[in-house]
């Protein structure tokens, strides 16, 4: 009797060690083949393969602060020989919605169109402008259903609707799994641990847009690694009082201050 | 088993040729009916309608004047009608005819300006785009026999051109310096043209308005479906504004004495 406890001890302790091992790669298992198998204890690996696809892109961060949102994009310059300014990663959704995304590109264009038609469906059913959150619901309506089926992969992008509409300023991430949550500072992509930990810093429902913008610029700048990565674009925009509720790219001029004072602070930072 | 005794010895169907006895392009048509065919109609006439826009080239811009009245036949139904609308950022659009046609268009031109931002190319729609979508639209509404009734003034400044132009719901365009649709082209665009043609770089912002106010005063002792209550469009380098509703002075002492008709016996 106790002989035989102590096998099932041992095996079930090795069936704890196999667990940890599968965490880092999993591979193998046969339980990563499909967005439609879960794994024995209760994940979906193509949904975390969809955060990893995330993980490789530059940060895109949200803040929302007191009169307006303001979306800035740290984008990775893959070549020298692409025209400055291409293959933005903050997308317009309606005049007052604006998004911006980490992970496929790609994926994220079919995501804004679904966004835009909903959009547009709304003004036709109901003549009045969509709201942030009916927009990230039902674009994670959306993303979820793709994490249901072997015959489709989920989307390798977190995305952040940020816009003003008649409940105010509102921020929303989606993510490839279909969650979709609220927030007043929101980061996603590789730098989006110390993201976070600067916007928590911030008294982010006090803040004016054109500080936002300053805050924005310096948290990019900060996240970006010189050292393993290339070139990047500052991508941002806004939309509030500042904007008269569109979404618009930031002013030329006040970007370019946001990024001298970002790399100022660069050099005093640590 | 047919149960209606009118029907025993009859043939089934009088539509059906059994033996062919007709030559085929008369043959009755015994398959499958649309019972709706005969339901469908077109519009064939505007019910809630605006009148008259006037519209002119002057030093700086375009300016424009519609007013706030939508008809329902002779009844005066809806007094607080906007006919002039902005289109993006450079451009207005006059409406006279199918009030419900103008919103339906409005709608039309709204989903187009959203996709054109959303679209972020550095490009933004000015008035001769939408001149151009509003006469391909309504050519192709009236190719289907199904026009949207409107006879349309659009009119707009941008990257320091003016531009004004005519389109309605055949899909005919023209332009001139002066336009006027409904009514007003018959009573205004006469007043319009000899105030206007050949000065249109000299008239000031302050002249154009009264130009335009001394025809609306004119159309409105003249077409009985006008209204003293319109509003006045000007597009220029500094953008597109569009009044407030206002009003004009009239006098009315001449009426009581006009003969021939109404109450008076003489």
């Amino acid at each position: 009797m106790i002989s035989h406890g102590l096998t099932r001890l041992s095996l079930r302790v090795r069936g704890k060690l196999t667990c940890i091992l599968t965490t880092m790669t999993s591979i193998g298992t046969g339980y990563d083949l499909s967005a439609s198998t879960y794994s024995p204890d209760g994940r979906i690996f193509q949904v975390e393969y969809a955060n990893k696809a995330v993980e490789n892109s530059g940060t895109a961060i949200g803040l929302r602060v007191k009169d307006g949102v303001v979306l800035a994009v740290e984008k990775l310059i893959h070549s020298k020989l692409l025209v400055p300014g291409a293959n933005r990663r903050i997308q317009t959704v309606d005049r007052h919605i604006g998004m911006a995304s980490a992970g496929l590109l790609a994926d994220s264009r079919k995501i804004s169109q679904l966004a835009r038609d909903s959009g547009a469906q709304t003004r036709k059913q109901w003549k009045e402008p969509l709201t942030v959150k009916a927009l990230s619901d039902t674009v994670s309506w959306n993303a979820q259903t793709y994490t249901l089926y072997s015959s489709v992969r989920p989307f390798g992008v977190s995305t952040i609707f940020g816009g003003v509409d008649k409940s105010g300023p509102s921020l929303y991430i989606v993510e490839p799994s279909g969650v979709c949550l609220g927030y007043h500072g929101a980061a996603v992509g590789k730098g989006r641990q110390l993201a976070k930990t600067e916007l928590e810093k911030l008294k982010l429902s006090e803040l004016s847009m054109r500080e936002a913008v300053m805050e924005a610029a310096r948290i990019i700048y900060l996240v970006h690694d010189d050292n393993k990565e290339k070139e990047f674009e500052l991508e941002m925009t806004w939309v509030g009082v500042e904007s008269n509720d569109l979404h618009l790219p930031v002013p030329a001029d006040l970007l370019e201050e946001a990024k001298k004072k970002a790399k100022d602070a660069l050099e005093t930072f640590e | 088993m047919d149960h209606f005794p009118t029907n025993w010895g009859r043939p089934r169907n009088d539509a059906f040729d059994a033996y062919a006895t007709y030559p085929i392009h008369q043959r009755p048509y015994n398959g499958p009916k649309d019972t709706f065919a005969d339901g469908v109609q077109r519009t064939q006439q505007p019910i809630v309608t605006g009148t008259s826009v006037l519209a002119i080239k002057y030093k700086d811009g375009v300016m424009m004047a519609a007013d706030n009245l939508a008809s329902y036949g002779s009844l005066a139904r809806f007094k607080d009608v906007q006919r002039l609308h902005q289109v993006g950022n450079y451009t207005v659009i006059g409406a006279g005819g199918d009030m419900s046609d103008f919103q339906y268009i409005q709608y039309i031109l709204e989903e187009l300006s959203i996709d054109e931002i959303s679209a972020q190319d550095g490009h933004e729609l000015g008035p001769i785009e939408i001149h151009e979508y509003m006469s391909q639209l309504m050519y192709a509404r009236r190719s289907k026999m199904n026009p949207l009734w409107n006879s349309l003034l659009i009119g707009g400044f941008k990257d320091g051109k003016r531009f004004l132009s005519y389109v309605d719901l055949l899909g005919t365009t023209y332009s001139a310096s002066t336009l006027a649709t409904g009514y007003g082209a018959f009573i205004a665009q006469p007043l319009l043209r000899k105030a206007v043609e050949g000065r249109e770089d000299v008239i000031t912002e302050e002249e154009a308005r009264k130009i335009l106010e001394d025809s609306m005063r004119v159309l409105f002792y003249r077409d009985a479906r006008s209204m003293n209550k319109f509003q006045i469009a000007t597009i220029s380098s500094a953008g597109v504004s569009i009044s407030d509703s206002m009003q004009l002075e009239t006098a009315w002492s001449f009426a009581e004495n006009i003969r021939g008709y109404g109450a008076q016996t003489q």
